[in-house]
């Protein structure tokens, strides 16, 4: 159970107001016509699933409906940073 | 190895039992092996078994960093069954059951394994036509199973709420009789002394931390106690799979999630039969020792912790006690989180990656404990014959990009 901080309410509420909508940073395809069936299935399929500080969309469905970035970490679960659509990602610490 | 038998007990007895073989050694790293398993949880220990007595390979080592059966394999509900609805998965999972059956001969340990039908209720009539229409597919694969109306349903457990004005009616269930629960570190532990007897080395807390590869083949893994040759490396981590393919540079279609499960104080006699259900999203049996095992959903986001979040806890307690009034004054003991893999069709991935020589088994997600057997078994044979075995061969990572996913949501989704 954790809290988050939308960026758009500017107030944290609890994780439950919240759904995770997965990996953050995957570019659509560009020129969806000419790929092949293996890079589709690494677009549609294949994550990081990092362990350590992993980035991550959030919308707040209980809320504003609007999505975000979040950068967490998924061993202590800890919120690192909260940052918008289409912003660059926070440098993220690799675990020792 | 030992042999257990009443005959030992007696014999044992007249010494005190303070003379009882180890079960399994602590042996020194070798160098190198012919092949290594990493993850010593039950799949691990169960692929070591079967490669040394079904392929006569017993130049294996199983590399556990923490304590067997101390991943998913310790922390789970232990629901058995093979009620899937696909071909590619019933035939795999009833494969597993068959070996179930036997399981406690076969390592001479035992697992207790309990076939005591598991309950899967319906409460509308969408989970109605779902439900029937897996107990026929289920029938056409010759698996066990049929259709039980509420009050067959309530003859069967009678503290179960079946009334009509329940807020979830229960409208009937599918049972799979064969189904059941078993002891979950009798299996890790069993497997473990059968390997051991054939030769297989058990190295506990030796974590792997790298794998090396020249020219695209395996060589070996580095581990906290130093390299370790291989010509093959089979790794069956379970939820740490993404952390072992990023050692090889891979990326796999796994996401690794927790998953909940609590265990409430011991009762008296008062529940024979597993109870699962999707529409309250709960699942509930009574363990040997009395007490209620029950599982809880899996979180939304990733996490490594073994730990999850309350919300879903509170969820699932809310569904055992609309289903189960009775039960809403049991002391809860303990609560704990495991880390599942989960692949997008909710189906494992077997057999040999882009690098020679690596091979995974992982992605059994919410519900792998049910084909422990069943998945060493067709992994020793793929490792051994170089080649997927055939019950393994629809769960190759190539299906992600054919597109031939083998959809198991809604069997595997909330039912484990
Ligand atoms: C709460 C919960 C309830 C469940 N309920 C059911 C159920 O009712 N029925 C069912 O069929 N399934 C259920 N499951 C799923 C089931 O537990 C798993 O699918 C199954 O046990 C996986 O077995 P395994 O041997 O592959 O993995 P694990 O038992 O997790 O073993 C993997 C091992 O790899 C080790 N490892 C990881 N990284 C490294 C490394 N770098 N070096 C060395 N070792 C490493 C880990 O320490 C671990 O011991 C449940 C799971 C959970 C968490
Ligand atoms: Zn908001």
């Amino acid at each position: 159970m954790f809290r988050i901080h939308c960026p758009h309410c500017s107030e944290a509420r609890s994780e439950e107001e919240f759904s995770y909508a997965g990996e953050a940073h995957i570019p659509r395809p560009a020129a969806p016509s000419s790929m092949s069936d293996a890079e589709w299935g690494e677009y549609l399929h294949t994550r990081t699933n990092h362990r350590g500080q992993h980035r991550e969309m959030w919308v707040h469905t209980a809320g504003c409906r609007r999505y975000f970035n979040v950068l967490r970490d998924t061993v202590s679960y800890e919120i690192v940073a909260v940052y918008l659509m289409g912003e660059m990602p926070p440098e993220r610490e690799e675990a020792p | 190895m030992q042999k257990y038998s009443l005959l030992s007990l007696v014999r044992h007895a007249r010494h005190y039992h303070e003379n009882w073989q180890r079960a399994w050694r602590d042996p020194v790293p070798k160098k190198a092996y012919d092949t290594v398993i990493v993850g010593g949880g039950g799949h691990g220990l169960a692929t070591a078994y079967y490669l040394a007595k079904e392929h006569g390979i017993g130049d294996v080592a199983v590399i556990e960093k923490g304590w067997l059966g101390g991943g998913n394999t310790g922390r789970n509900t232990t629901i058995v069954r093979s009620n899937y609805l696909r071909d590619e998965s019933s035939h795999l999972y009833e494969f597993s059951l068959k070996l179930w059956e036997g399981l406690s001969q076969e390592l001479n340990f035992n697992v207790m394994f309990s076939p005591r039908g598991v309950l899967y209720l319906g409460h509308n009539l969408h989970d109605m036509r779902e439900i029937e229409r897996r107990v026929n597919a289920n029938r056409l694969n010759g698996i066990d199973a049929e259709m039980l109306s509420t009050r067959e349903v309530q003859k069967l457990v009678p503290l179960m709420n079946c009334s009509p004005d329940a807020r979830y009616p229960v409208l009937g269930a599918s049972l799979q009789r064969r189904g059941g629960i078993a002891r979950h570190d009798a299996v890790a532990w069993g497997f473990a002394r059968a390997a051991d007897a054939q030769g297989v080395d058990i190295l506990q807390r030796t974590e792997v931390t790298g794998i090396r590869t020249v020219d695209g083949g395996v060589t070996g893994v580095e581990t906290s106690r130093g390299f370790i040759g291989a010509r093959r490396v089979g790794c069956v981590t379970a939820g740490n799979s993404g952390v072992l393919a990023a050692m090889a540079g891979l990326r796999l279609p796994v996401e690794s999630r927790p998953l909940q499960a609590l265990v409430s104080e011991p009762l008296k006699p008062c529940l024979d039969v597993v109870v699962q259900s999707s529409g309250v999203h709960c699942y509930v049996s009574q363990a040997d020792k009395g007490d209620l095992v029950i599982g809880a959903g899996t979180d939304s986001y990733n996490g490594y912790g073994q730990r999850g979040s309350f919300s879903v806890i509170e969820h699932t307690l809310q569904a055992v006690c609309e289903l189960f009034p009775a039960f809403s004054r049991v002391r809860m003991n303990r609560h704990w989180g495991g880390i599942v893999d989960i692949c997008p069709d909710a189906c494992p991935i077997i057999g040999e990656m882009p690098v020679r020589g690596l091979y995974f088994n992982c992605g059994w997600g919410t519900g792998g404990f049910k084909a422990t057997p069943g998945s060493g078994y067709v992994f020793a044979d793929t490792l051994a014959n170089e080649r997927p075995h055939p019950l393994a061969a629809p769960f190759s990572i190539d299906r992600f990009s054919t597109g031939a996913l083998v959809d198991e949501h809604g069997a595997a989704g909330v039912a484990h």
